[in-house]
């Protein structure tokens, strides 16, 4: 509080709050896309919502109805919230590049209130209009659909999801503002915030579609966990001197290659050593690995969370015995394995790429979703690892036993590389909201991005192989062994 | 009050592998001008910012008003009026909801603000412009609207980065009017400045700055005492040159050079050396017109001391 009331602290976040609205609301640029989303648009979807009663009425598609005109009472809530990026990318750095923010650092405000007045007037006109278009969406329903209403629980789901929404793209939009020296690089790293917004809207969208409404209220929980988050990491990091040092530059991805060529050379880092493998394992690959100890902690969290739930499914949705009947699998049957369209085939080099193309991708997931991509793509295995183990355990097969043959052989490599690789992928997701220690994101995204390559070439890789072949060779065997 | 109101021991600042401050001592006292002088990027911005609680020193200890500027960071920019580099002015509002903006983050009461706006506006000539958006305002204007948001909240201390840079002649008076008037109601000033002339016009005292440390510090007297050992001076008189007058100066002071109409010399004292040189040559019929001290300026000193120093004119970016 630096020695400050909360009085004063909301009195000086109001102060804030208004001059950042006025300013916001006078520039024509924002405000009037903002005024016409709100109002044309609500009306166009009321438009499509009548259309859809058309279609009912003429072919019968009554689900098509049912479930439209909510996922657009969402939409439409949606639209305006995009603007909330554009004003929250401005907030620290646009006023940076004007020479505006020095005399406002020099301010009696503690770093709280004008961490929090600054975020929460990026947040307002927004909100205001999605909330506006949610009401005119709703009138225009009820005035050109005669009557048409919705439950008043979905109503409630698509304002708590929009104020939802609205806090954790801010939130991260500020964070992103607060640490980056150009308006153009916030606006570059403004896509780690686009893209898993994207996904969420999806997701909601398919559970509106679904059916599962119900599901809504577990994504906004969700979403307000995460919110929190991003705005306790905002605040942890928030630092006056970040905002006015010049000396951070944005690391173009030029610069990554230039970091990957320097590796092989002999960087300070590495004590001026020159590249050799001894180094690389001696060296570069532990100290990577010390340095991600916390999100291996949390990726181990994870799997024992994901096992634990695919036990529990197990138990929801048994599987039928006779698809446990191991004593029945022969050589033959690892043999003449031949995989469906998609998957790939049961040989050293069809697992090798398999596992290296699914690490990648949940790497690029990963840094598109602040590392939860990431996590959720090795949870996944991991559910069904705990589901089979489960499902074995109902028929009274034997957990220990089906784990040692078919887990064990390959996954005492092949998992450890999996969990150092989405380790390393959720530190370049998380570079977001845990910026280097000179406060610049860029700088942490592109270090965390060399430590991944890195940990992933000379390590992720040999351990893929060793487990591919292992796999191939030697758990049939395994498994023929323990099951004869 | 027997404490000064700013006071720095070996404050220091590191950005990375850039010691942009090594090592400053300052002192600034009520009703006290201190002006720092120094080539770009000595240290003068860092070390101001600072003072001002928006950096917080890699080392060393800074007290404004009594209070540490990093335990007591709020409470020491409330006692602050920072000038900053730049007017940095929000383009789309007007002068008094400007002002009116940050007097409501300082505290200042509404009654004052309704009273000191108007009268602050008006003393420095914006009064007329207020309704006009401040990005159609001069530099000049906007520099003057700084300085306003600067004093708004009367401080016990300011901090003036470049306080007349881009102002007219007129307007540089004013404020530095402005300055000397609140000096004289007991403000502790620190000014950072390039305009030599400005800095022996304002200040009490004077530390030059370079490579992020204090090269000499001093009343301005005191420095040039110290750096111009031998003043020059120029005496202009009417009519043609006489050789008799050049044995008068040689007995007393070292001719420089002899024009059209002028003679230079150079004295290790003005004061002892001149009336009696001037009533000589007088007496042998010079029809003297003028006597001028030459290097009687900062420039004379600040050059002195970059040159002993080994100081370049711009030095490797402290203004972060």
């Amino acid at each position: 509080m630096h020695g400050e009331g909360a009085g004063e602290e909301i009195r000086l976040m109001r102060v804030i709050i208004r001059r950042e609205l006025r300013d916001t609301l006078r520039d024509w640029r924002i405000a009037m896309p903002i005024g016409i989303l709100t109002v044309v648009f609500p009306v166009l979807m009321a438009g499509v919502a009548q259309l859809a009663v058309y279609i009912v009425n003429r072919y019968g598609a009554s689900l098509l109805a049912e479930r439209v005109t909510p996922f657009l009472t969402l939409v439409v809530g949606f639209f305006p919230l995009s603007f909330s990026l554009v004003i929250a990318l401005e907030t620290f750095v646009g006023e940076k590049e004007r020479n505006c923010l020095e005399p406002l650092l020099a301010a009696p405000i503690s770093d709280r209130a004008l961490y929090m007045g600054k975020l929460l007037a990026a947040v307002i006109p927004p909100l205001l209009a999605g909330y506006a278009s949610i009401g005119l969406y709703a009138l225009t329903l009820r005035l050109v659909l005669g009557g048409l209403k919705l439950p008043p629980s979905l109503y409630a789901q698509a304002l708590v999801l929009t104020t939802l929404e609205a806090f954790v793209m801010v939130a991260g939009a500020v964070v992103v503002s607060a640490h980056t020296t150009s308006v153009r690089a916030a606006n570059l790293l403004a896509s780690f915030i686009i893209v898993p917004m994207a996904l969420v809207l999806q997701v909601e969208s398919i559970a509106l579609f679904w059916g599962r409404e119900g599901a809504l209220w577990w994504f906004a929980l969700a979403l307000g966990v995460l919110a929190i988050i991003l705005v306790r990491a905002g605040l942890r990091l928030f630092q006056r001197e970040h905002l006015l040092s010049r000396g951070r530059q944005g690391l173009p991805p030029r610069r990554l290659w230039q970091m990957l060529k320097e590796y092989w050379s002999a960087p300070a880092y590495a004590g001026g050593e020159p590249f050799s493998l001894r180094r690389v394992y001696l060296r570069d690959v532990p100290a990577v690995l010390k340095e991600s100890r916390r999100a291996l902690v949390c990726v181990g969290a994870s799997v024992v969370m994901a096992a634990l739930l695919g036990r529990y499914l197990a138990q929801q949705y048994p599987l039928p015995a006779d698809l446990l009947d191991f004593p029945a699998l022969s050589a033959s049957t690892f043999r003449g394995l031949s995989m469906p369209e998609g998957l790939p085939q049961f040989t050293v080099p069809g697992i090798f790429w398999n596992n290296v193309r699914a690490l990648l991708v949940e790497a690029c997931v990963g840094a598109l979703s602040l590392g939860m991509g990431a996590l959720l793509l090795l949870m996944v295995p991991m559910m069904l690892i705990g589901y089979f183990a489960g499902a074995v355990e109902q028929v009274g097969g034997g957990v220990s036993r089906f784990l040692v043959a078919f887990i064990l052989p390959h996954g005492v490599v092949e998992l450890p590389a999996a969990f150092v690789a989405t380790a390393l992928a959720l530190r370049v997701g998380l570079a977001l909201i845990t910026p280097h220690r000179d406060g610049s994101v860029s700088r942490q995204l592109l270090e965390t991005s060399v430590d991944f390559v890195k940990v992933f070439v000379f390590l992720v890789v040999p351990l893929l192989l060793i487990a591919a072949a292992v796999e191939t060779q030697i758990t049939p065997r395994v498994i023929m062994m323990l099951y004869r | 009050m027997n404490y000064p109101l700013v006071w720095a021991r070996n404050l220091q600042k590191r950005f990375g592998e850039l010691h942009a401050v090594r090592r400053v001592d300052l002192d600034v006292w009520a009703g006290e001008v201190v002006v720092l002088l120094g080539p770009n990027g000595a240290g003068k911005t860092t070390t101001v910012r600072m003072l001002s609680a928006i950096l917080a020193p890699t080392e060393g200890e800074a007290r404004v008003a009594g209070l540490d500027v990093v335990r007591d960071a709020v409470q020491v920019r409330r006692k602050v009026g920072l000038l900053t580099e730049y007017p940095g002015l929000y383009a789309r509002m007007r002068a008094p909801e400007y002002l009116s903006f940050f007097a409501e983050l300082y505290g200042v009461p509404e009654p004052r603000r309704r009273e000191r706006i108007p009268a602050l506006l008006e003393q420095f000539g914006l009064w007329d412009v207020c309704h006009q958006p401040l990005a159609q305002y001069s530099k000049g204007m906007a520099q003057k609207l700084a300085f306003i948001r600067a004093i708004l909240h009367d401080p016990q201390v300011l901090f003036l980065d470049e306080p007349t840079a881009a102002l007219d002649p007129l307007s540089a008076k004013l404020v530095r009017d402005t300055i000397r008037e609140l000096k004289g109601q007991g403000k502790a000033v620190l000014v950072c400045t390039h305009n030599l002339l400005e800095a022996q016009e304002l200040a009490d005292r004077i530390l030059v700055l370079g490579r992020g440390e204090v090269l000499a510090e001093g009343r301005p007297a005191e420095l040039f005492q110290r750096y111009i050992r031998q003043a020059v001076c120029e005496i202009r008189f009417a009519g043609p040159w006489d050789e008799a007058w050049r044995e008068i100066i040689t007995s007393l002071a070292a001719i420089e050079a002899i024009g059209d109409g002028f003679v230079r010399y150079r004295t290790e004292n003005v004061t002892l050396v001149n009336p009696p040189l001037i009533a000589r040559l007088s007496a042998a019929g010079m029809p003297v017109v003028s006597v001028q001290i030459l290097s009687d300026n900062m420039e004379g000193v600040y050059l002195a001391i970059v040159a002993e120093k080994g100081l370049p004119a711009e030095e490797g970016g402290d203004a972060r």
